[in-house]
């Protein structure tokens, strides 16, 4: 378990990092490292370059600004867990973020990493999608904002630019209903299938594992927007996916409990 | 040791594992924390394909990586070994043993047996290295499927010109067993699988053999829980006198039996430290110990019971094949013989019939693990007497009460041959179904069925019987084990009255240390704080048979038992000569002799052992010095017994199995410490729960290993199981001076049957009748859609 030999560079700010990404060519950016890492050492991924953006100061926050809530990319799970801003504005994005891997991971791990990564399997990302949160990046050219969905768009791919620095994570207020549904085999593992719905009027969902992306449930959501019961907009849970199938649970199987979870979580929505 | 005697003492009593302050606070030296100067590193380059030819390697990129000493393959090492790796277990005169050196020659046999060794100054030079080396390989058809094996349409071992190993037969009676399915008002057949289980020790494999400055002698450092063994076998596989063999087993994190085997990086670190004389040092990694440690189970079962119309089961018939894997280690054919006389459970059959047939497959070589034999056997009969429970409409429990041996029949001669020492299993179970709360459990599973409620309630019972205290030397020896049962041990005190006790067995995980200075300080009546325990080490304790099959206390324990009483009549005759009066006028009450009658004349242990040292004024002919050896063997096997049972909620949408409670009974005899007691059922029962419910090793159909990380191969945590609720019976064992039965492996025995038990008694009135381990919701979801669509 060791990775392949690597530089290391701790910068200072964001712009260093930018200005680095910018000249080096395989270079990956460190945060919490603990998606990162593990790959390495597994070595299925080999960057050159590390650089280590973890003592960039002021970029773990969770504040309201300008009717939103902006959260810095480096705020770590264990923050989002513990948040009372986030309890009584995004409920949501607490109790996802309390069941992510263990209380080592979630004190390690970052918003902004996890979101940068794109793992499809991952949880906060799904909920980041349901919430119609803002990606702000920030790039040799300055900052850009990217809406979620046009972030996620591949197997670990995002819309980030190689020299791109995800720097700050936008929600919206007043998703106050909340249903966050995993089901896995043990407390810490990924979901089999996450299913996260929030409510404000309209009713989003998100998906965690139904595919190689976060995805949300479109057809659920327009089903229930044009009326539908809570049963019937259900049936529609895995309408249009292939959900990946693997020694947890098969294509099928993530399908019918796509179904069962959503109504689930439908019906614990207020 | 009576009741009675052991509440004067420490014995009984709760105390705190004296080893736990330095495994806390991360002190304890496992073995890749020695600090060991001038070590080379060792790491194996594996095959990735079950079954390959091995065409060349390849080793001048790696050669080429700084650091790197060399690179070595089977044929270069090919001088080094006076013999193949051991298999101590032939089971029978036939056996097909096929030869099994520390590399692979010409043919990977599964997907990471090692084909060459890259030694290099350090980990990550070495680690390097390996992915540099380049193997080409001719791969060939892998044989994966422990029935399509069996049918030999695939010979892995063209010499044998078949894949079976053996054919091992037990049938005392073929008439009776033929006459009772003849006659049986009820036969039920039934099928079970044993998927293959990575044992998961928390340590992996760590091992450094250090030759000696003063020349040609060398020390083995290995995480093993044989160190004795290990010895005997690497000075015979390497060619080296034993006599300049010394093997350390320095803290071990867990085995399970895993680390009951002598694998081929201990036989590589050896032969490359004589090679380059310099200490060689190995550890594994978790995803390689998943691929290069043994597995446990891996078994096809069929079990037939033959009843009469109320239950009274009148012969079983098992039949079993069992996996192999691609080699056989150390007692790789002997573990499904472990069960093979348990297959009646603790139910009184007159009529029996095993057969077991070892198949070679293209996978890791199974071995030991947790209960060895006896939980597949344990697994057959009670998931069979649920199911004939079912066909004839009596309760699992009523079942069990009718079949039981009865308690005025022990000591008790089974139908296999064997003879159960004592057990009164009758109480055991009532005592389980009543803090289960059982028929009130019952109605609240008729009521979530009457209510149309998508949780079902299910509740599994499994009583359980196991044989352990391994063992009678001549009953292994009646079954060709290669080796002795018994257990050495000293106790030796010194002028200061402080006192050494030495032990042949090799604890790894069990709390040895504070249980014999327990069973010690009551003998001698000093306190177990004064009583240093050692082990593991074959330059301090010469002489033992190491720690496995639950044997540690019983054999061990005892023989420690005899020494320190052995000891103490020693020391009576100093007390009796210097007091001036006959040995047997002499009471030891307390660490001290008393004169009869006159208890202000007396003579303490501590100053006995002074006069013993200086040897002053000691009986004509009586040796210096305050020690005594025994070696113990036993002369019956232990027969631990309990009943476990399993409360699950069944998520019909989702297929989901929720444990709920778990409540298990055991009967170990008398208990020396009842929290390490406890602390040994709720390991095994997490293993059993384990077995039934997350883990499984997965292999796709090219024969690589699926679930070779933590992360998909599911051992669960305490957030995935219930507070265990447990109590126990004392039943003591008539055959040790302790009256102790053993209780490592118990756990993991009783547990897996009383799980699925319980999911299929959940599912039953849906026509659901049996369900495959692990169960996880997938597999229930579809067991369920299959029920409803019938």
């Amino acid at each position: 378990m060791f990775p392949s030999k690597f530089e290391y560079r701790r910068v200072a700010s964001v712009d260093e990092a930018v200005s680095i990404l910018s000249q080096e060519e395989d270079a990956k950016i460190l945060a919490g490292g603990h998606s990162l890492i593990p790959l390495m050492k597994l070595r299925l991924a080999s960057p050159e370059l590390l650089v280590d953006i973890t003592k960039i100061e002021n970029m773990s926050y969770i504040r309201e600004d300008d009717g939103e809530i902006a959260i810095g990319a480096l705020t770590r799970h264990h923050a989002l867990e513990t948040s009372e801003l986030l309890a009584r504005e995004v409920p949501v994005l607490p109790a996802v973020a309390a069941t992510v891997g263990d209380p080592a991971v979630r004190h390690c791990g970052t918003l902004g990493g996890t979101a940068s990564h794109g793992d499809g399997a991952s949880d906060l990302p799904a909920a980041l999608l349901a919430l119609d949160a803002t990606f702000v990046a920030k790039g040799p050219k300055g900052e850009r904002r990217i809406a979620a969905k046009d972030f996620f768009t591949g197997f670990l791919e995002t819309a980030l630019a190689p020299f791109e620095v995800l720097t700050e994570i936008r929600v919206p207020k007043g998703y106050r209903s909340y249903s966050f549904q995993k089901f896995n085999r043990r407390a810490q593992d990924w979901a089999i299938v996450g299913v996260v719905a929030v409510r404000n009027g309209t009713t989003n969902i998100g998906y965690v594992n139904m595919g190689v992306t976060p995805l949300r449930a479109t057809a659920v959501e327009q089903q229930l927007a044009s009326g539908a019961s809570d049963d019937d907009a259900a049936a529609a849970a895995a309408a249009g996916l292939t959900p990946p199938s693997d020694i947890n649970g098969s294509s099928e199987y993530r399908a019918h409990l796509a179904g069962v979870l959503v109504r689930r979580a439908l019906s614990e929505l207020g | 040791m009576s009741a009675a005697e052991a509440k004067g003492g420490v014995v009984g009593t709760r105390k705190l594992r004296r080893e736990d302050p330095e495994l806390l606070v991360g002190q304890a030296k496992f073995g890749d924390d020695l600090a060991i100067p001038g070590a080379l590193y060792m790491v194996l380059v594996r095959s990735p394909f079950a079954h390959a030819k091995i065409q060349s390697i390849e080793s001048e990129a790696a050669l080429g990586v700084p650091g790197v000493v060399g690179v070595y393959t089977a044929a270069d090492l090919a001088g080094e070994w006076a013999g193949p790796m051991p298999c101590a277990w032939p089971v029978t005169p036939d056996m097909k043993n096929p030869p099994h050196y520390p590399l692979a020659a010409e043919f990977a046999r599964y997907a990471g047996d090692g084909v060459a060794a890259v030694v290099a100054t350090s980990k990550m030079a070495a680690v390097d290295a390996a992915a540099l080396v380049s193997v080409e390989y001719e791969e060939l058809t892998p044989v994966l499927d422990l029935e399509e094996a069996a049918s030999d349409a695939t010979v892995i071992y063209q010499d044998f010109g078949t894949n079976t190993s053996f054919v091992w037969t037990l049938e005392p009676d073929p008439d009776g067993v033929r006459q009772a399915f003849d006659q049986a008002a009820v036969v039920v057949t039934e099928h079970y699988v044993h998927p293959r289980l990575i044992p998961a020790a928390m340590e992996p494999r760590t091992i450094a053999a250090v030759p000696s400055p003063m020349g040609d002698e060398y020390t083995v450092y290995s995480s093993t829980q044989i160190p004795h063994i290990l010895r005997v076998m690497l000075a015979l596989t390497a060619g080296i006198s034993e006599t300049k063999l010394r093997v350390v087993a320095p803290s071990v994190g867990g085995a399970f039996g895993s680390k009951l085997d002598v694998y081929a990086e201990e036989l590589l670190c050896l032969a490359l430290a004589r090679k380059l004389r310099q200490p060689v040092r190995f550890t594994e990694e978790r995803g390689e110990s998943t691929m290069a440690t043994v597995h446990g189970r891996g078994q096809v079962q069929q079990i037939e019971l033959a009843a009469d119309q109320n239950g009274k089961v009148l012969a079983v018939r098992a039949n079993i094949l069992a996996d192999m894997g691609a080699y056989l280690q150390l007692v790789t054919p002997g573990v499904p013989l472990l069960g093979a006389f348990l297959y009646h459970g603790l139910y009184d059959i007159p009529h029996y019939s095993f057969t077991c047939t070892g198949v070679f497959t293209n996978k890791t070589p199974t071995d030991a693990y947790r209960g060895a034999g006896r939980p597949e056997a344990t697994f057959a009969i009670e998931r069979g007497m649920d199911t004939l429970a079912d066909k004839l409409g009596i309760d699992p429990a009523e079942i069990r009460r009718r079949n039981f041996i009865a308690a005025d029949k022990f000591p008790y001669s089974s139908a296999a041959g064997l003879s159960f020492d004592s057990g009164n299993y009758g109480p055991n179970l009532e005592k389980a179904l009543e803090l289960a709360g059982y028929s009130s459990l019952r109605e609240k599973q008729a009521q979530r069925i009457a209510a149309g409620d998508n949780h079902l309630l299910g509740v599994g019972i499994s009583c359980y019987v196991e044989m352990c205290g391994l063992a009678p030397s001549r009953v292994l020896g009646a079954l060709s084990y290669g080796a002795g049962g018994w257990e050495a041990a000293t106790v030796r005190v010194l002028p200061t009255a402080k006192v050494q006790v030495v032990t042949g067995t090799a604890p790894h995980g069990q709390g040895h240390e504070t249980s014999w200075s327990m069973i010690v300080a009551d003998r001698l009546g000093v306190p177990p704080e004064d009583i240093e325990v050692l082990h593991s080490d074959t330059a301090i304790s010469p002489l033992g048979m190491d720690s496995y099959g639950s044997r540690s206390l019983s054999v061990g324990g005892s023989a420690l038992f005899l020494a320190a009483d052995k000891v103490v009549e020693k020391a009576r005759k100093i007390a009796a000569h210097q007091l001036e009066v006959a040995e047997e006028d002499l009471d030891f009450v307390g660490g001290s002799f008393k004169v009869k009658g006159s208890p202000e004349r007396e003579m303490p242990l501590a100053g006995i052992a002074f006069e013993a040292f200086t040897a002053h004024n000691l009986p004509d002919g009586l040796e210096p010095n305050l020690e005594a050896s025994v070696t113990w063997d036993p002369p019956n096997f232990t027969f631990p017994f309990g009943t476990h049972i399993a409360v699950v909620d069944v998520d019909q949408e989702t297929g989901d199995v929720d444990l709920l409670r778990y409540i298990a009974v055991d009967d170990c005899g008398n208990q020396i410490n009842p929290m390490i007691v406890e602390g040994q059922i709720h390991g095994g029962i997490a293993q059993g729960v384990a077995q039934a419910l997350f883990e499984e090793a997965v292999y796709d159909t090219s024969g690589t290993l699926v679930t070779a990380s933590l992360a998909d191969y599911l051992v669960p945590s305490a957030a995935e199981l219930p507070s265990f609720e447990l109590a126990n019976t004392v039943t003591p064992s008539p055959t040790n001076p302790l009256g102790v039965k053993g209780i490592g492996e118990a756990g993991a025995i009783g547990s897996a049957p009383a799980v699925i038990n319980a999911i299929v008694d959940a599912l039953s009135h849906l026509g659901v009748t049996d369900c495959p381990m692990p169960a996880t919701p997938e597999r229930v979801w579809k067991l369920l859609q299959q029920a409803k669509a019938h």
